[in-house]
């Protein structure tokens, strides 16, 4: 069973989340190219191994999350707050940009 | 059923060639007075410095599409990689179930062709696959469940596949046991009804395609991982793999759950994100489910098999995972669902329980066809609906291999779509619980 450390109410268990994918940054609907939008709509890495994802505590403290797993053990690295930017089909002109975390510290597994 | 395009076509061939020669009732008693042990029903190759096709994942996908290029464009110098074992993937992991109720025109059209090359695939293959025609049920417990099931109905009328909408007395005289009181949180309203639908034994078709394909000379590499694909100007020059280079021209990506990465060693990005789906099998029981019975309300499908174990699968995990270990939650999830419907299995034990990998598109449609890579061949991303597909996919991809082009039965499910906003929606009919 997986659990995440939620920086707000400790380590959960994963039924309490809502899982959102890997963190995918919305670019700027007027001046995003074709490709850019289909890459943003459809392409993610999906890798095996560690990958950035955003999930939602939806169950305990309603906070959009960054959380780093491996998908090929389940293993959870850090999860930390990800404040307004974490929340998905936020429009953000800086196309790269991680999301900034907000919250408190990050915790240990 | 009359497939009028096959027919002249049919068992070219196979008769003398199949290892061990054909099975009959004449071997089986030879075999089982004598003792004599039987022949392997395939044979160990070494590594061919080249191959016309090399096929990457020996399931049934990649099989089906190997047995089709050889027995039927008389390309028989292909290769199928695995790097496990044969049907060792979602072609040993899945459910079983064959149906094509599907929501789209294209789809019914794909997975009802499928269904007709399952119900012969025994004389085909000279393997009994032990169809099985059951009738296939998707429970609707709300209004709107309701409204899909009408909608799938009439497009499959359409196609010309037998669906049809039955109240709840109805359905209860189809499922014994069944609760369709007002009891249940989500009380069943009606179902879709298919009555071609059924079960398979998926391991029978493995062993089947993987026999055939060897008697027309495809080299079954068992054990083989790709580790890289050798794409120079835009074409396919060869495979990397753990035994060894192998020099080719065409590659086609058979594979289920690492079908991303593998299409990456090519350069060619999917549209693809891999969830693991858990099912699980209880102790067997005397013969009380006729049909398979499907409720996507309850994240939950079952069907009895024919030695007594109810089979269930559930929803993919709702998140990205290359894990196949089950889970203690998804048992206990499982079992109230079950409950909800048949509640008179309280004390039946669950004997174990597995996970595969899906490879779910956005539009949970497959992906057949070329791709931007001149060479390089997709039939990926068959998410949960990948086993009751395969003979279909293999047909028409081996055509596809073979001429450069998709056939017009799966010219809809290229990778182009995405590109195009051509998606072809089957969220409403291809999985349970989204």
């Amino acid at each position: 069973m997986i659990r995440l450390p939620c920086p707000w109410c400790g380590a959960r268990n994963v039924d309490e989340f809502a899982w959102h994918g890997e963190v995918a940054v919305r670019p700027d609907p007027a001046s995003a190219t074709r490709e850019r939008w289909r890459a943003y709509l459809y392409l993610r890495d999906n890798p095996f191994g560690w990958v950035r994802e955003t999930w939602y505590h939806r169950m305990g403290c309603e906070r959009w999350l960054v959380v780093e797993r491996h998908t090929g053990t389940g293993e959870v690295r850090t999860c930390v707050d990800g404040g307004e930017r974490a929340r998905p089909r936020r429009t953000d002109r800086a196309d790269d940009g991680p999301a900034t975390p907000a919250g408190p510290r990050e915790v240990p597994t | 059923m009359t497939l009028p395009d096959r027919q002249h076509t049919r068992r070219r061939g196979t008769r003398r060639r199949l290892p061990g020669g054909r099975y009959s009732a004449a071997q089986l008693l030879r075999h089982g007075s004598t003792g004599r042990p039987w022949e392997r029903a395939w044979r160990e190759h070494d590594l061919a410095p080249s191959y016309d096709v090399v096929i990457i994942g020996g399931g049934v996908h990649g099989l089906a599409t190997a047995y089709e290029l050889a027995a039927r464009h008389g390309i028989t110098r292909v290769a199928v990689v695995d790097r496990g074992y044969l049907g060792g993937g979602g072609s040993g992991r899945n459910t079983a179930i064959v149906r094509a109720n599907y929501l789209t025109p294209e789809g019914v059209r794909f997975y009802d062709r499928s269904l007709a090359l399952y119900r012969q695939l025994a004389r085909e293959l000279n393997l009994n696959v032990m169809f099985s025609r059951r009738g296939h049920l998707t429970l609707a417990h709300s209004d709107s469940a309701l409204r899909t099931m009408r909608w799938r109905a009439e497009v499959n009328k359409l196609e010309g596949v037998d669906s049809e909408v039955l109240d709840a007395d109805e359905v209860a005289r189809l499922v014994p046991g069944l609760d369709v009181s007002e009891r249940p949180r989500f009380p069943v309203l009606g179902a879709l009804y298919h009555p071609p639908g059924g079960v398979v034994r998926h391991d029978a078709v493995v062993w089947g395609y993987a026999r055939a394909a060897d008697g027309h000379g495809v080299h079954l590499h068992q054990g083989t991982e790709v580790t890289g694909i050798d794409v120079r100007d835009g074409r396919v020059r060869g495979v990397e793999t753990t035994r060894g280079r192998i020099a080719t021209e065409r590659v086609v990506n058979c594979t289920a759950g690492w079908a991303s990465l593998v299409a990456g060693m090519a350069g060619v990005e999917l549209p693809i994100v891999t969830h693991p789906l858990q099912a699980a099998v209880t102790e067997p029981l005397r013969p009380f489910l006729h049909p398979v019975v499907v409720s996507g309300t309850l994240h939950v499908y079952l069907s009895q098999t024919d030695r007594g174990e109810l089979v269930f699968g559930a929803a993919t995990d709702p998140f990205a995972s290359y894990s196949m270990r089950g889970s203690l939650g998804f048992a206990e999830g499982l079992a109230s669902h079950v409950l909800e419907l048949l509640p008179a299995l309280a004390h039946v034990r669950l004997l174990r329980q597995w996970a595969g990998l899906c490879d779910v598109t956005p539009d949970f449609s497959p992906i057949m066809g070329t791709s931007p890579v001149e060479g390089f061949f997709c039939n990926v991303g068959w998410g949960t609906y990948g086993f009751k597909a395969a003979p279909a996919a293999g047909e028409a991809m081996a055509t596809c291999v073979a001429t450069g082009t998709p056939p017009p039965l799966i010219a809809s499910f290229g990778l182009d779509r995405f590109a195009d906003g051509r998606l072809v929606g089957e969220r409403g009919a291809a999985a349970v619980g989204h």
